[in-house]
């Protein structure tokens, strides 16, 4: 009862595709595997036939920019996005969430890509890539497009993708610009499994004078089954002056909209509340605080 | 099959191994480099990380063909030119290593932060070590070797070990010597046991039940015995002997028969040739159950209603009742002026040894080496696996023996049989050497644990801060078999008084059977439940009667001249109020006056808690607590001490050393210590009860003082020098300024016909069980703590900032491995009180991978000031007791105490849940009774 009893590195997309179309749904995508392998050691997931790792694909472990487009390959680790000089400046979100998943041998290993194919709702990178509004590339039954990264996701653990069949290839997002800057926190219980009771990215973009917020994005995760954006509480913050009582505004309208649910053994629908408002509380001055600065410095990476 | 090319520790290779190897599978089963342990396959605990292409991962969750063409580097790689590497030599120069399990990955992921970072700050290592855990020691001494070392590749030297204070040193008993092994932990030589093999041996895995609690209707194994590669498939049929095993009650089948009474039961074993194919044959094995209803909760299990879980015991599901009757405390309530009763919970807690269980079995007449089945197993008590063993394969005990290997931590997980028997069996059926190596998660469903206890208490004071009555009713929930579910209880219920004089206590215990998991001993046995409720409660009498809460336990300390709840008079060795003193001294420079006990500071709380505690050394309560060792000189001046006695990290094996060496007068490099072989160690008891450095510590003491009288006699007689005259020194024996080695009077021993070796048996002094008064236990220790707590008051986050402890241990024979004690068991104790609980839901664990038990990682290290009081007990080796657990029995109502301070809500149920905290504080609330398994 092997966990799998063949692996391929294919150097090339089509390689990787022909390999899965050959296995006819008896092989998996691979990248890190620190969630996968973990699957099928518990029975989650059937033990495949064969994994196919991506992460020699040519391309895949990259981090590009052109212009002010980032792209990011399928197979780059959080320990590279947490070490890349463009994210940590202009996505500083990405590194705050990604330089808090597991420990660095994880990080080491572990994708940001398989992280969005894991699906999980409130998947610390997932959380700021959709603050940050990235679009991820897929191959999904030969067609290669692009599609916004919440559509990826279509419940808990369930993706757009199917991993016997179809590739997740990268992703690109926009890197801020002036006025523009990002942050993330989360909020973790001391017990049980290491997923977030709440994670919080937001992606701002205040006016040339530093006082007005022009545009902002928020997800906080998770409320739903699937990463959401909190669409009411950015409607509040638009606009608005950057002060304490924006942001105390902010928090009346989360209490409001959002509705974050009990889990068991992670958090009561009441304390999730409570941390929404904690969340935005120190979230969003310090999104402004960048925006306002062009200065970030990543906060809590490796240690929150 | 593709071939797989990679070069590890500088040296190609190109190998034709399966695809589907782990990269530790193939470290340790292809390459034979066992130095990286496997200990959960959840990329949890970290201690598999190698460096692949100098970057760590974890290897058990690392394919081996994604490492294609890669370098790695492991523990077995570090030596450059037979040198340790600074690393190594600072983990042993400052106490990092304590079981030895963890130590390669905690070396390696070092290694790879030393790579980048050559001065780390403690934050760089506490991000670098966050995900690679170590249950011993609690990481202080870990980041202190790390500083060092990094000092010494930085050109700057290694830093000196800050020696903790203690009396004056003799020449071995005193000084912080390494550990026996220490070398072989930090190279990766180390041999647990599963890094065994044998030519021939087979791979054994064991079918679990699968229900709590069912009626076994029919077992079919003609599926899997058909299956190509299976060599046996047993079941309750094919026991030998007697179908039964069990350390103080024989109720444990050791392969189910007629039901299942915990989803851990096995059912069936198999041995194949591979562990692939043993775990494929365990899905072949057809079992038909009748589920029946699960008795999930001792108070229920205690009712009429409730279904018998031991249908045969006469008690119903009551395991035992134990009582403490002292004075009345009818009257005693009746005089006190403030009375708190309160409900306190604790949870089932999981012992979580870094390595899992691991047995092998060898056939008789396998080779010279193995002429009667031998098991090999790292074990806490060998010669009752011995004695178990051979009534379960109806072999006489003299057919078996017993082989301990280093024990990968144990904190009274390893005293049960695990796998001892089902090897014997197998190995027995198949004549040939058989494996059987626990999973994490099969190790998570199947071991004893400690109590989850419910302890209703009311303690009563008069006005001016004296104690005078107590009264509590405990449950233990025993799970499914006894394990040392009345040894243990018993401890809670006798303690449940705490170290206080207390002229008035009824404490009544029920240990119940009910269908979780058996719970057993581990690390505080009992009284770490117990103090959890005595120490609240004390606090809350000290604010009633508006007393402080250190000056309200030293005026009700025990101390000498004082008679317990069980009727036994304190003579000596009772150094409680110095622990106090340290404690009222290092957290407020010994002045009351004004003493802030909690503020604020922004969002964030701070609260000081204070617990004390006693802990008995020893099995008291009647029972024959002896132990026996072995001290032989040999021929080039080597002392061997051996006795059955299982070192599992503490350091045993150092401190029988060091003892005998003071003893022999030899340096004690020249003493080595042989521990757990029935064939050739006498038996030490178990171990357990912090009782080895006490009673095997005097049989070896005594062994050895015993063989150093033969040897000045002999001396003497040979040497025509008076024996008084003779002085035993550097391993020599000195006289007029001459001298001659000790392993040249051995061999005239020899020459005479005499034996150079000595056999002693101790017998520690006799205790009474408990109810008959007089003494119940030979020695206690004790214990003051302080805890500086911050309560993020916007996430109820807790966060221990620094603990103060004091501890009257007697005497510090080993004040390096001390400080480890005392250290791992603060964090251990931390564990309790925050992050530890093994869930279980109808008989059912939740808790079933290591990734939904958290227990505390280097990021939750404190800042650990440690006193040493030493107390000596009259007849303790040099004045020594027990210290394994007492350092970590009042962790847990300390930081109890300090969120209360901080917040003004009282903790009454743990883990403490930042959910149920912060909802309290936000709503004025001051108490929390439940916690995160009440999150649903």
């Amino acid at each position: 009862m092997s966990l799998w009893n063949h692996y391929y590195t294919p150097s090339s997309i089509d390689d990787a595709l022909a390999l899965l179309a050959q296995y006819e749904g008896r092989a998996r995508v691979i990248a890190g595997g620190t969630d996968l392998l973990l699957d099928i050691r518990q029975g989650h997931t059937a033990p495949p036939e064969a994994l196919i790792d991506v992460t020699r694909i040519q391309g895949f472990s990259d981090i590009r920019q052109e212009g002010d487009t980032l792209h990011l390959g399928a197979g780059v680790t959080h320990t590279q996005i947490v070490h890349s000089d463009p994210i940590t400046a202009r996505a500083t979100c990405l590194v705050e969430s990604c330089g808090v998943v597991g420990g660095p041998q994880v990080r080491n290993v572990g994708t940001l890509g398989g992280n969005v194919a894991h699906a999980l709702p409130a998947g610390d990178g997932t959380t700021s890539l959709v603050a940050l509004d990235a679009d991820a590339e897929i191959v999904q039954q030969g067609e290669r497009r692009w599609v916004p990264i919440r559509e990826m996701y279509l419940g808990p653990g369930v993706s757009l993708l199917d991993s016997t069949r179809d590739l997740l290839l990268g992703f690109r997002f926009a890197l801020a610009g002036k006025g523009e800057a990002s942050a993330f926190k989360r909020i973790m219980r001391p017990q049980g499994v290491a997923l977030p009771i709440l994670g919080c990215a937001v992606w701002m973009k205040v006016d040339d004078a530093g006082e007005r917020i022009e545009d902002v994005r928020i997800c906080i995760g998770p409320v739903d089954r699937v990463p959401t954006r909190a669409d009411a509480v950015e409607a509040a913050l638009r606009g608005t002056l950057i002060a304490p009582d924006s942001f105390e505004h902010a928090v009346v309208v989360a209490r409001e909209s959002l509705h974050p649910r009990t889990s068991k053994f992670r958090a009561t629908a009441e304390y999730r509340v409570e941390m929404v408002e904690t969340l935005l509380r120190r979230v969003l001055p310090l999104a402004a605080q960048r925006a306002r600065t062009g200065e970030a410095v990543p906060e809590g990476v490796g240690l929150e | 099959m593709s071939r797989l090319k990679l070069t590890v520790n500088d040296k190609p290779y190109d190998l034709d191994v399966p695809e589907s190897r782990t990269l530790a599978q193939l470290l340790r089963l292809d390459l034979g480099l066992t130095g990286t342990k496997i200990g959960c396959e959840e990329a949890e605990c970290g201690i598999c990380t190698v460096l692949v292409d100098g970057v760590p991962v974890d290897s058990c969750m690392y394919p081996a063909f994604k490492a294609q063409g890669a370098e790695i580097l492991t523990i077995e790689g570090l030596k450059q030119n037979g040198d340790l590497h600074p690393l190594q030599k600072a983990f042993i120069d400052h106490g990092a290593v304590q079981c030895g399990f963890c130590t390669p990955g905690l070396i390696m992921t070092s290694y790879a932060l030393l790579k980048d970072k050559s001065d780390p700050s403690d934050h760089d290592i506490k991000v670098a070590l966050k995900d690679t855990l170590c249950r011993c020691t609690g990481y202080v001494s870990v980041i202190n070797a790390i500083h060092s070392a990094a000092s010494d590749l930085r050109g700057e030297g290694a830093h000196p070990w800050k020696r903790v204070n203690t009396v004056e040193p003799l020449n071995a008993v005193g000084q912080p010597v390494p550990a026996q092994e220490v070398v072989a932990k930090v190279t990766g030589a180390a041999m647990f046991a599963d890094d065994y093999a044998f030519e021939g041996m087979l791979y054994a895995r064991t079918l679990r039940a699968g229900y709590p609690h069912a009626r076994i209707l029919s077992i079919d194994t003609s599926k899997a015995k058909a299956l190509p590669g299976v060599r046996a498939v047993l079941t309750h049929e094919d026991v030998p002997g007697e179908n039964i095993h069990g350390l103080v009650y024989s109720d444990w089948p050791v392969l189910a028969a007629d039901k299942v009474r915990y989803m851990g039961d096995p059912v069936a074993i198999v041995a194949a040739d591979t562990a692939d194919i043993a775990a494929e044959a365990l899905a072949l094995i057809e079992v038909e159950y009748e589920p029946l209803p699960v008795v999930a909760d001792p108070e229920y299990a205690n009712t009429p209603e409730a279904p018998r879980v031991h249908e045969e015991w006469e008690g119903g599901n009551l395991l035992k009742h134990i009582k403490v009757r002292h004075g009345d405390v009818e009257q005693g309530f009746a005089e006190a002026d403030v009375i708190i009763e309160n409900e306190y919970r604790t949870p089932t807690i999981e012992h979580a040894f870094m390595e899992p269980e691991c047995a092998i079995g060898v056939p008789a007449g396998y080779d010279d080496e193995h002429k009667k089945l031998t098991i090999y197993v790292g074990s806490q008590i060998p010669y009752d696996d011995r004695r178990q063993a051979s009534r379960a394969l109806n072999l006489p005990e003299d057919q078996i023996r017993v082989r301990g290997t280093l024990i990968g931590g144990g904190f009274g997980g390893k005293e049960d049989i695990a796998g001892q028997i089902h090897v014997g069996m197998l190995t027995m059926a198949t004549g040939r050497p058989v494996k059987m190596l626990y999973t994490r998660q099969e190790s998570l469903l199947f071991h004893p644990k400690r109590h989850a206890t419910i302890i209703r208490i009311k303690t009563g004071a008069k006005r001016d801060g004296t104690l005078v009555a107590v009264q509590a009713e405990l449950y233990g929930d025993g799970g499914a078999y006894a394990s040392l579910s009345d040894k243990v209880m018993t401890r809670a219920t006798t303690h449940a008084t705490g170290p206080y004089v207390l002229p008035n206590a009824r404490i009544d215990c029920y240990v119940m059977y009910t269908n979780n998991p058996p719970s057993g001993a581990f690390r505080g046995f009992g009284v770490t439940q117990s103090a959890f409720a005595v120490e609240q409660n004390i606090d809350l009498v000290a604010e009633a009667i508006g007393m402080d809460p250190l000056e309200f336990r030293r005026k009700n300390a025990q101390k000498v001249g004082v008679t317990t709840a069980t009727g036994q008079l304190l003579r000596e060795s009772v150094g409680l109020l110095e622990t106090i003193d340290h404690i009222n001294q290092d957290m407020r420079g010994g002045n009351a006056e004004g003493f802030q006990w909690g503020w604020r500071e922004g969002n964030k709380a701070y609260g000081w808690g204070v617990a004390s505690a006693y802990k008995n050394t020893g099995l008291g309560g009647g029972a024959n607590d002896a132990a026996a060792a072995e001290v032989e000189i040999f021929e080039d001046s080597i002392a061997e001490v051996r006795t059955s006695s299982a070192d599992m990290g503490q350091g045993l094996s150092i401190v029988l050393a060091q003892v005998a060496a003071e003893e022999l007068g030899m340096p004690v490099e020249r003493v080595r210590v042989l521990l757990s072989d029935t064939d050739l160690t006498p038996d030490g008891g178990p171990t357990t009860a912090s009782r080895q450095t006490y009673v095997s510590g005097n049989a070896a003491r005594h062994a050895a003082a015993t063989m150093r009288d033969a040897l000045r006699s002999v001396a003497a007689e040979r040497l025509s020098v008076p024996p008084s005259e003779l002085r035993f020194e550097d391993g020599c024996i000195r006289y007029n300024g001459s001298g001659v080695e000790i392993g040249q009077v051995a061999q005239w021993m020899r020459e005479q016909g005499q034996d150079a070796k000595v056999r002693f048996q101790y017998v520690a002094p006799k205790t009474q069980p408990l109810g008959t008064g007089g003494d119940m236990h030979f020695a206690f220790s004790y214990a003051t703590q302080a805890a500086l707590v911050e309560v993020d008051l916007e996430t109820g986050a807790v966060k221990v900032i620094k603990v103060i402890a004091a501890n009257d241990v007697g005497r510090a024979i080993n004040p390096r491995m001390l400080e480890g004690q005392v250290e791992g068991g603060i964090t251990m104790g931390m564990g309790n009180c925050l992050t530890e609980e093994f869930i279980v839901e109808d008989g059912v664990p939740w808790s079933t991978l290591l990734a939904r038990y958290k227990m505390p990682s280097i990021k939750h290290t404190p800042e650990i000031v440690s006193r040493m009081v030493e107390h000596p007990t009259a007849d303790g080796p040099f004045g020594a007791k027990g210290v394994g657990e007492i350092v970590s029995i009042n962790t847990m109502p300390a930081i109890a105490n300090g969120i209360y301070h901080a917040t003004g809500v009282r903790i009454f149920s743990v883990p403490v849940d930042q959910d149920a905290l912060l909802r309290a504080i936000k709503a004025g609330q001051t108490e929390v009774h439940t916690t995160w398994h009440d999150v649903k």
